[in-house]
C-alpha cells in the first residue's frame, strides 16, 4: 500500500457528512489547498470510534490553505495559511 | 449543516477566551482516568471513542457541560456501553460518595 499523494500535490477536501464520528471539519470540506507533509498511514479513526480494528490504515496528510481561500472578507493577511491533518480518504487531485 | 462540535468559522462564535484554565482536582482526575483507560495496558476504551460520544451527546447538553463535564459525561457512557459498569451501580456509588462528603 503506498501514499497517493506526495508534498507539492493540489488536493481538494471531499464534501460529506457521513453518520457517525469523521475528523474532516466542515470549514475544510469542498476546499482546494496543497500537500506538505505525508505523515504515513493510521488505523482509521471512523472505524476505530465504534470499536472497529481502523483497518486498512489510512495515510493521513498535513494540507495547506490559503487563509484568503477559506474565509469570506479575510482582511488579515494575503499571506497568512493553515495546516490541518486530512485522511487520504476524504482528498482528491486538485 | 455542521454538527454541534464541529466549531471552526462559526460566525457567532466570538473570540477565543484565552485566559489560563485552572483545573479543579475532580477534572485532573478525569484526565487521569482516561489516560488510564486508554492506556495501552488497560484498552478499556479509545480516544476516537471518547471524541465519537462527545460528539452525540444532545446540542443543548453539549452547549451546558463544561469541557471536563463532557468528558466524563462519555466516560460514563462507554463504561455503560461496554458492560463494565451498570448504571445503577454508577447511581449507587454516586450517593454513597455524596453522603460520605455530606
Amino acid at each position: 500500500m503506498s501514499a497517493k499523494f506526495k508534498p507539492g500535490d493540489s488536493v481538494r477536501v471531499r464534501i460529506g457528512a457521513p453518520p457517525g464520528h469523521f475528523r474532516t471539519p466542515t470549514y475544510i470540506q469542498g476546499k482546494t489547498g496543497s500537500v506538505v507533509t505525508v505523515h504515513g498511514a493510521f488505523r482509521n479513526p471512523e472505524s476505530l470510534a465504534y470499536g472497529g480494528d481502523g483497518l486498512p490504515k489510512q495515510f493521513l496528510y498535513l494540507v495547506r490553505f490559503d487563509q484568503t481561500q477559506l474565509w469570506n472578507q479575510y482582511t488579515v493577511s494575503q499571506q497568512d495559511t493553515l495546516f490541518i491533518d486530512i485522511y487520504e480518504h476524504w482528498l482528491e487531485p486538485a | 449543516m455542521p454538527r454541534i462540535h464541529d466549531r471552526g468559522g462559526w460566525p457567532e462564535a466570538g473570540p477565543i477566551n484565552q485566559a489560563e484554565h485552572n483545573l479543579s482536582m475532580w477534572e485532573k482526575r478525569t484526565d487521569a482516568l482516561l489516560v488510564l483507560l486508554a492506556s495501552p495496558t488497560k484498552q478499556v476504551l479509545r480516544v476516537d471513542e471518547l471524541r465519537r460520544t462527545i460528539e452525540s451527546l444532545a446540542p443543548d447538553a453539549y452547549e451546558k457541560l463544561s469541557y471536563y463535564e463532557r468528558w466524563i459525561t462519555a466516560v460514563e457512557a462507554l463504561l455503560i456501553e461496554k458492560g463494565i459498569l451498570t448504571r445503577e451501580e454508577i447511581d449507587r456509588k454516586a450517593e454513597e460518595v455524596g453522603r460520605r462528603q455530606g
